[in-house]
């Protein structure tokens, strides 16, 4: 692994982490409709998984799916829009923070229904096999989703038509409001692959060198027509479910545990040690982070709302 | 030109779009190897291969979202759901994910997709093989929902449905699949969906109906006709988008309707042919518009009961007559 994909992969973190607590503080102000799934603490697992993967590949993501997007190259000025349901917005303002999409970088949505995106990310691996344009699809779900139905059928007809997808498990221990050792006996989502003849891998989320490699392992094998693979990332997110959620049914003692693990602080120590980047990289990053961001508000705040007519404008092609 | 069954006529219909166009694919259960439960794809697999008419696992949520995803990449696939009633299993593809996906995501994709499947009762199939569902995807904006009644419709129709960029529901009745007719065999003779066709010119009474109602709705314009009863047959074809214009131009000709279906009344397709009658023909009517379907009971087994629960040709004469 280069320095340089060490350091992109440290920076987009941070990206995600700063774009994250900036929608939070934005969201208690009063600034935002709607509802944000904050990605905060689980940013190892998108940016390692997104930097395995070329511009023409595929994600399909989730409601907390700020940091797939961003990791898999959005622009923050264009996601910041949508949130504040602006015109210049990735959706035109008609999606939102659970819906933000870009196709034209191969970014098949984030989805409000869970587990929404999985037989879709199955789509894009059929027409990409179809197709023969080479091209692999990473589908981002979380342990609550795995016990849908779709995830079954979808993942038995990936590796029965051994379909280019590569579905990545963010378990984070949480269903919404529910511990998922509490309607799920499997402790491993990993395990489940074996009931569809595919490989199941577990990767430490909290480590993003460990995921990015993991992910690349399971790139290789679908881009070279070996079919899908299931890896389960171990993380966790450190807000609740949703932006204002009192977040009871968690034991500080846990959060803290797993804060402890943070994967920004843990890739920030290891860079410096390695000699990657120094203190004074680390600042010029941070503030060109700030720079980034301050831009991305300040083009929500300024940009134009749709028009309410828009609202019947492309519902059909 | 060509006689043919609406069975043929769709597998011909398939036949020319994936001849035209390579990204028309086929997907479903039995469709391949088997050729069909209905034997609609039959010949499509040795012409066309196991890459292009693909045999799904019995998942239809699986399949139908995989469409919906590969339809959002680059494919136009056709999936065959092997009874309508089935649909509900794959019904959060089709209506949170399908329908909404251009919209949600602010224009930037489409889902070229055709979901095809057989409908209907009057085969002793009971409740799980006999419904119909056309009225809940008519409700979601986003999809289109289309239901043929004769081989050229069922071709012309099939062909604009797969060349049309959204997703569209294509309901075929079971009944109807052997019913011969004439059929264009001009690759290029589509039938744009949203138009109704009027199947029989009358000036006494509409009756507004589609699929295989409007064959009853024929054999009962037949009979009313030896009593001077002159019936017009508008046949919808299209339930979404809907052809406002030609049901109320045949209203302000006769002054009465009977809006005739198959299945459920409640919240049904023709409870809202109703509503557009009453608001924009109001003037022009002679009579209230009634509506005429099954009775409200899921479809029973023995035959005694399911003709008492489907509609029939007497019915509709019996509807006819108490409004003429």
């Amino acid at each position: 692994m280069d320095a340089g994909l060490k350091k992109r992969m440290y920076t987009d973190m941070l990206r995600i982490r700063r774009f994250e607590e900036i929608v939070g503080d934005l969201f208690a102000k009063g600034r935002l409709p709607g509802f944000y799934h904050l990605y905060i603490g689980e940013e190892a697992v998108a940016v390692g998984a997104c930097s395995a993967l070329k511009p023409t590949d595929y994600i399909t993501s989730t409601h907390r799916g700020h940091g797939h997007v961003l990791a898999k190259g959005a622009e923050t000025m264009k996601m910041m829009a949508e949130l504040y349901a602006k015109a210049t917005g990735y959706n035109k303002g008609k999606g939102g923070s659970m819906h933000l999409a870009a196709p034209e970088i191969g970014i098949l949505g984030a989805n409000g229904i869970v587990g929404g995106g999985i037989p879709l990310a199955t789509g894009a691996a059929f027409s990409a096999r179809y197709l023969k344009n080479g091209r692999v699809t990473v589908c981002f779900f979380g342990d609550g989703a795995s016990n849908q139905g779709t995830f079954h059928e979808s993942i038995n007809l990936a590796a029965a038509f051994n379909l280019p997808c590569i579905y990545v498990c963010e378990n984070n221990l949480y269903g919404v409001g529910t511990k998922q050792n509490r309607v799920r006996k499997v402790a491993d989502i990993a395990d489940r692959a074996a009931g569809y003849a595919i490989p199941g891998v577990i990767a430490d989320g909290n480590d993003v060198e460990a995921v990015y490699q993991t992910i690349k392992a399971a790139v290789d094998r679908a881009r070279g027509g070996e079919g899908p693979t299931l890896v389960e990332c171990k993380t966790y997110r450190h807000r609740g479910h949703f932006e204002g959620e009192p977040d009871t049914y968690r034991s500080p003692e846990e959060l803290e545990e797993w804060k402890a693990k943070d994967p920004i602080k843990q890739y920030t120590r290891k860079l410096l040690a390695e000699g990657i980047v120094s203190e004074q990289d680390l600042g010029e990053i941070t503030g060109l982070i700030e720079q980034e961001m301050a831009a991305a508000v300040q083009f929500g705040e300024d940009s134009p709302y749709p028009t309410p007519e828009s609202a019947l404008a492309g519902i059909y092609a | 030109m060509g006689k043919m069954s609406i069975s043929k006529a769709l597998g011909s219909a398939m036949a020319e779009e994936m001849r035209r166009d390579t990204n028309v694919m086929l997907m479903g259960l039995d469709i391949g190897q088997y050729g069909g439960a209905f034997g609609v794809t039959k010949g499509l697999f040795a012409e066309f291969g196991q890459d292009r008419v693909v045999d799904m696992p019995i998942s239809e949520a699986g399949y139908v979202g995989t469409a919906v995803g590969a339809a959002a990449t680059g494919l136009r696939p056709i999936v065959e759901l092997q009874f309508n009633d089935w649909i509900t299993i794959a019904a959060d593809q089709l209506v949170n994910q399908a329908a909404n996906l251009r919209y949600m995501f602010g224009g930037t994709l489409s889902v070229p997709m055709v979901l095809r499947a057989p409908c209907g009762g009057y085969a002793q199939a009971a409740a799980q093989h006999s419904h119909s569902f056309e009225s809940w995807f008519a409700f979601v904006p986003g999809l289109k929902v289309v239901l043929p009644s004769t081989p050229a419709d069922a071709k012309g129709l099939l062909k604009a449905a797969i060349r049309d960029d959204n997703p569209v529901i294509f309901l075929e009745h079971k009944k109807i699949y052997d019913l011969v007719g004439e059929v264009s065999d001009d690759p290029e003779a589509l039938i744009p969906l949203g138009k109704a066709d009027i199947k029989r010119e009358g000036k006494d009474i509409t009756i507004v109906t589609y699929s295989f109602m409007v064959h009853k709705a024929l054999q009962a314009a037949e009979i009313l006709a030896e009593d001077g009863i002159s019936a017009e047959i508008v046949d919808l074809r299209t339930i979404k988008p809907i052809d406002t214009e030609t049901i109320i131009n045949s209203v302000k000709k006769t002054g009465k309707a009977l809006c005739f279906q198959e299945t459920w009344l409640t919240c049904s397709v023709m409870s809202e042919v109703s509503a557009i009658i009453a608001e924009q023909a109001f003037d022009f009517l002679d009579a209230p518009v009634k509506r005429l379907g099954a009775k409200d009971a899921p479809i029973p087994y023995c035959p005694a009961l399911e003709s008492f629960v489907l509609p029939s040709v007497d019915d509709v004469v019996a509807a006819v007559r108490a409004m003429v």
